[in-house]
């Protein structure tokens, strides 16, 4: 009964660390772009959520509805003005500029906000729980892994039903030949990026109000974000979201045995994963 | 009235002129073949056309409008588009999808008119048996007909084929000539580098030589193959 309750518990923990991997599995997967900021620019969702919140008195679930606009143009700026000058067939410019943001986002929110932590207020429902009978689940854990699952979901259907899904895959396969069809690689790259930022937001949202964050958190989500995202296999969100499944319930079995292993397990889970399918669990056919 | 012209245009590479002081001018419905030894720089010519390289000197008009600094996808919605000699699907979508995209971006079509636009050209390049699988897993005369019918999709009024009949059997070759012929019976004006002279001389009412990124000679498809110059570069018989 414990351990149906622990793997239900990781399963939804899963749901967070897949929102965190999303933004930048879609971002690897069209444009090879490993964003070193994505934790950053996670948190950085999380203070603007705050601050509208703050500033306007709306619930946070309705000031991500205004936020997550802002971070799409935030991201679009980002693509747009500094990172597609750094694409290229060299992977070292793009990782040292998003490593420099990383640094400037983190320092831009300590002057800011300074260094004391945070919280997203959502109210009762924080603490609301539904029995299931054989385990008692949290709603908003479970709100988180609904919402994981909506992203992913929409996100493949943007993928494979929309004609700026195709674009996004042509430019994916080849960037060079995706020009010769009338596309933009440079406006693709900028709409991903900002997609990206919508869905920080939204994982923005989870983080916040599961639990205290400060200006300093951004790398460590970024961690658990690279391991969903290579355990599903890069550039499958399908996968992303079954790797932060993995690691959320490595991290509540270990956290179950003792409460010190809870980190551990989930990097010991992503290195299993890895010694024995080195592509991940979905890997694309040609990557 | 000329559709595409090229007015002295060159480019280099380090030391080494791939183009050089090319000029030519395409007349609108017209076929042009291309021919000339490796590295002559016949594929350099179609990424100066196609924007995908700029060149250092010289000028490329397309309906009399200077498009020497328009970047690549302006070209393709201008009106020039283009196969390549090997071929490169985008693997990941289906033979369809490859088509819509064209369509939707290089021919600019709405969301409406797409699917029958690039249907029509399935069955018009023999491709709408397969128009559903992945275009990663086709055969040659597959993928040479798939970078035709895309090329196709983007609505172009010039056509640059990169050796398409490259590679194909001599049965493959005639059935891709023919689809050839009919997009030029359509009046969509053509510029054609090939190597496999009987079926490009089917097809082009002209034939330019390159040879060292020169233009050697422009001329009537007989005329230019009986020239002794042409013979012994090109086909290495001397005069």
């Amino acid at each position: 009964m414990i351990l149906v309750d622990t793997l239900a518990q990781g399963l939804l923990l899963g749901g967070l660390y897949a929102l965190f991997a999303a933004g930048l599995s879609l971002v690897f997967g069209i444009m090879r772009l490993v964003n070193l900021a994505h934790g950053d620019l996670i948190i950085l969702g999380a203070y603007l959520i705050l601050t509208i919140s703050t500033v306007t008195g709306l619930h946070p679930f309705l000031a991500v509805l205004l936020a997550a606009p802002l971070m799409f143009g935030l991201g679009w700026l980002l693509q747009t003005h500094i990172l597609n000058r750094v694409l290229g067939t060299d992977i070292l410019p793009p990782l040292l500029v998003t490593f420099g943001l990383s640094v400037v986002i983190q320092n831009g929110l300590l002057a800011g906000f300074t260094a004391d932590s945070q919280k997203l207020t959502a109210g009762p429902i924080e603490a609301a729980s539904v029995n299931l009978g054989v385990v008692t689940l949290g709603v908003m854990p479970v709100l988180t892994f609904a919402s994981a699952v909506a992203v992913v979901f929409a996100l493949n259907q943007l993928f494979y039903r929309t004609a700026l899904g195709r674009a996004f895959r042509a430019t994916s396969d080849d960037a060079v030949t995706a020009q010769l069809m009338g596309i933009r690689p440079q406006s693709i790259f900028a709409i991903a990026t900002g997609l990206a930022l919508v869905v920080a937001t939204i994982a923005a949202l989870f983080l916040g109000t599961r639990a205290n964050f400060d200006p300093s958190i951004g790398p460590a989500r970024l961690l658990y974000a690279f391991e969903a995202v290579i355990i599903g296999g890069l550039g499958s969100l399908w996968g992303t979201l079954a790797g932060g499944i993995v690691i959320g319930m490595a991290q509540a079995l270990g956290a179950s045995v003792n409460p010190e292993w809870q980190i551990l397990s989930g990097h010991i889970a992503f290195v299993l994963v890895l010694l024995i399918r080195p592509r991940g669990l979905f890997p694309r056919a040609n990557d | 009235m000329a559709i595409l012209s090229l007015h002295s245009v060159s480019r280099s590479f380090g030391a080494l002129k791939v183009t050089d002081d090319v000029s030519f001018e395409l007349n609108a419905g017209e076929a042009l073949g291309i021919i000339g030894p490796n590295g002559a720089g016949k594929s350099t010519l179609f990424n100066l056309i196609t924007g995908n390289i700029a060149p250092d000197a010289g000028r490329v008009f397309l309906d009399g409008r200077d498009v020497t600094r328009l970047p690549p996808m302006e070209r393709v919605r201008a009106g020039i588009g283009r196969s390549f000699q090997i071929p490169q699907p985008f693997g990941n979508l289906s033979v369809y999808e490859n088509l819509l995209v064209a369509a939707r971006f290089g021919g600019e079509l709405g969301a409406g008119e797409a699917p029958a636009f690039c249907m029509d050209i399935l069955s018009r390049t023999g491709l709408a048996a397969v128009a559903e699988k992945p275009s990663g897993g086709l055969s040659l005369l597959q993928r040479k007909r798939l970078e035709l019918a895309r090329a196709m999709a983007t609505k172009p009024r010039v056509i640059l084929l990169d050796e398409i009949a490259g590679g194909l059997t001599d049965a493959e070759c005639v059935e891709l000539v023919a689809t050839i012929r009919a997009i030029h019976a359509n009046g969509t004006a053509i510029i054609w580098i090939e190597h496999v002279l009987h079926a490009l001389n089917s097809v082009v009412e002209r034939l330019m030589v390159l040879n060292f990124g020169r233009m050697l000679m422009i001329g009537a498809p007989d005329q230019v193959m009986a020239s002794p110059e042409v013979r012994e570069i090109y086909l290495g018989i001397e005069a």
